[in-house]
This record gives structure tokens, C-alpha cells and sequence, in this order.
């Protein structure tokens, strides 16, 4: 069973090969796409990568919530609604939403995921020491 | 001309791992000019052939229901350039497959020695319209037996590959010339 800091070390290292960037880029507040320039296509990459690394599965649904950013029911104007938040919330209790929730904007999600996102999510998946 | 990169399959172990060759020729026209004087086999199209080679062990899985796109090699390295006269032998492995798409590892050997390695990630197309018109079953089956997939297959319960009945009545589309 890993510990918080094994769990940053290879998603660290799961991004420096998926997207060809330094370690010293990879930083608990850089987001994927603005600051790592993550592209649709490295997630397929970068899940893949995780689910090796530490023996899960990543249903894409939990990390990439399309399903909720394209209904209705949820969106409204090209913003999510209040009760949208609460789902994504619900989703992915392991993002910091509080920053997308002051101006929800559907085509800003994508930037919200961090390392530090990442990390949380990885953590709620493996058991933890230490 | 036939936008197919590799000769012949010599394994085809379903869902786990393919083995094929690639004879680099003289004859052919593109060593002309990759360099004048100095011929070697392209890495983009030794690039091609491991992907065409990972690419139809990932569709095979589903019958070709599934439609595999490359999507991206995260890393490849080649370690010499291959001659004409050489024969490469690529191997892909399908490492991790899912719903989304596959991840395969890929080699290419000049007899003992390795020439390149590759890592690539294939995704499954979803555009179910979009992809009926692009890529027809019938046309990877037919490019499975050109390139003796059912000589050599082996399903995942040890049994040959079956060809479908009816394969040799069957012609592919036009415009087809893409393996993957």
C-alpha cells in the first residue's frame, strides 16, 4: 500500500511520460491542459497509465464527467447549474470545484483538474499508509 | 499503391500478441528518395507497420466491431536504421484494453538485435455513423488473410483463427488501403 508521497511520485511520473514534460512542472496546482498541456487524447493515455501503476480501475466517467456537461437537465446558457454543481460534487468528491463554481462555464471545466485532483482521486482509490 | 507496412503475419496470438515481417527492398521507390546514395528504411513507416501490426491484434479482439484508431505513440525510440535487405520482425503486445481503447508495446528486431520500440495507445472510434462509412469489418478480414493472420492465428482458447465463411468471395471496397 503506497503513501501520499509513493501516490505523487508516479502520478508524477505517469505525466512526465504521457505528456513530455519536466518534473518541475509537475506541481500540485498545475492544472493538466492549461499548465501541462494535456490533449483529449493524452487522458486515454494517462488513465491507462494509472490503472498500471497502481493496479485500479479509473472508470472515465469519475475523472471526465461528460455524461453530466452535456445534459439538459444540468446545463444551462453553456454554464452548469446549481443543481449540475452539486452532481459534479457528488462525482468527484476529490476536485476542488470552488473556483469553477464562481462562473461555471461548460467549456472551462476541462481545466479544472489539477495534480493535486489527480492525486486525491488516486488516494480515495488505494489504501494508504503512513 | 496499398498503404500496407508489413508482409506477413508469422504469429497472431488473439487478444495477446502478433508477430510480422517487414523485408525492406530495394525496389522500393520511396528508399530512393529517403536519402539519395544512402537508402534506409523510413522510422515513420517502420513506425506505420508496428501500429498496423498492434493495430489489427486490437480490432480483432472485437471482430472489428470496435473501430481502432491510432491515437498516439507516447514514446519510440530506434536504435539503427534499417537497410534494404533487412528483414524486421515487429511485435506487438497488447499490454492494457478496455472499453476506451488499448495500449500496446511494440518492437522491431533485425534478427537478434533491436531496432526500435515503441509504445502506442490505440482508442475505439465512437462515432458509429461516421466510422461505418470509414471502416468496413469485411475490409480489415480481408487484409487479415493477405496478410495470413489465418495461417498462423490462434484464438484465445488455443484453436486456429477461422476464416469467415464466404472470405473468398469477398472484395475489398474501394479506397481501401488502410490495415488499421
Amino acid at each position: 500500500m503506497p503513501t501520499k508521497e509513493e501516490v505523487y511520485e508516479k502520478i508524477r511520473t505517469a505525466l512526465v511520460d504521457a505528456l513530455g514534460v519536466d518534473e518541475d512542472e509537475v506541481t500540485p496546482d498545475a492544472t493538466l491542459i492549461g499548465d501541462l498541456g494535456a490533449e483529449s487524447i493524452d487522458f486515454l493515455d494517462i488513465v491507462f497509465r494509472l490503472e498500471k501503476a497502481f493496479d485500479i480501475k479509473v472508470p472515465r466517467a469519475e475523472l471526465f464527467p461528460e455524461d453530466i456537461l452535456t445534459s439538459p437537465q444540468y446545463v444551462k446558457d453553456g454554464k452548469v447549474t446549481p443543481e449540475g454543481v452539486a452532481k459534479l460534487r457528488e462525482r468527484m468528491p476529490f476536485a476542488d470545484l470552488s473556483k469553477f463554481e464562481k462562473n461555471p462555464v461548460v467549456k472551462d471545466f476541462a481545466n479544472q483538474l489539477t495534480v493535486r485532483d489527480m492525486c486525491r482521486y488516486v488516494e480515495s482509490k488505494v489504501a494508504l499508509t503512513g | 499503391m496499398r498503404w500496407i507496412w508489413i508482409d506477413k503475419f508469422i504469429e497472431f496470438d488473439s487478444g495477446r500478441r502478433a508477430r510480422a515481417i517487414k523485408n525492406i527492398s530495394l525496389a522500393e521507390e520511396h528508399l530512393h528518395d529517403h536519402f539519395p546514395g544512402y537508402p534506409v528504411m523510413p522510422n515513420s513507416l517502420i513506425a506505420e507497420g508496428l501500429a498496423q501490426t498492434g493495430g489489427l491484434l486490437v480490432g480483432e479482439v472485437n471482430q472489428f466491431q470496435e473501430k481502432v484508431i491510432l491515437a498516439k505513440i507516447p514514446k519510440a525510440v530506434f536504435h539503427f536504421p534499417a537497410l534494404p535487405g533487412d528483414q524486421l520482425i515487429y511485435t506487438a503486445t497488447i499490454e492494457q484494453l478496455d472499453a476506451a481503447g488499448g495500449r500496446v508495446a511494440a518492437t522491431s528486431h533485425v534478427g537478434e538485435r533491436l531496432q526500435a520500440e515503441m509504445e502506442i495507445v490505440f482508442a475505439h472510434l465512437r462515432d458509429a455513423d461516421r466510422t461505418k462509412r470509414l471502416f468496413e469489418p469485411k475490409n480489415f478480414v480481408f487484409t487479415m488473410k493477405l496478410l495470413g493472420v489465418f495461417d498462423v492465428g490462434r484464438s484465445r482458447d488455443g484453436t486456429r483463427i477461422q476464416e469467415p465463411p464466404g472470405l473468398a468471395s469477398i472484395k475489398a471496397a474501394p479506397g481501401h488501403d488502410c490495415s488499421r
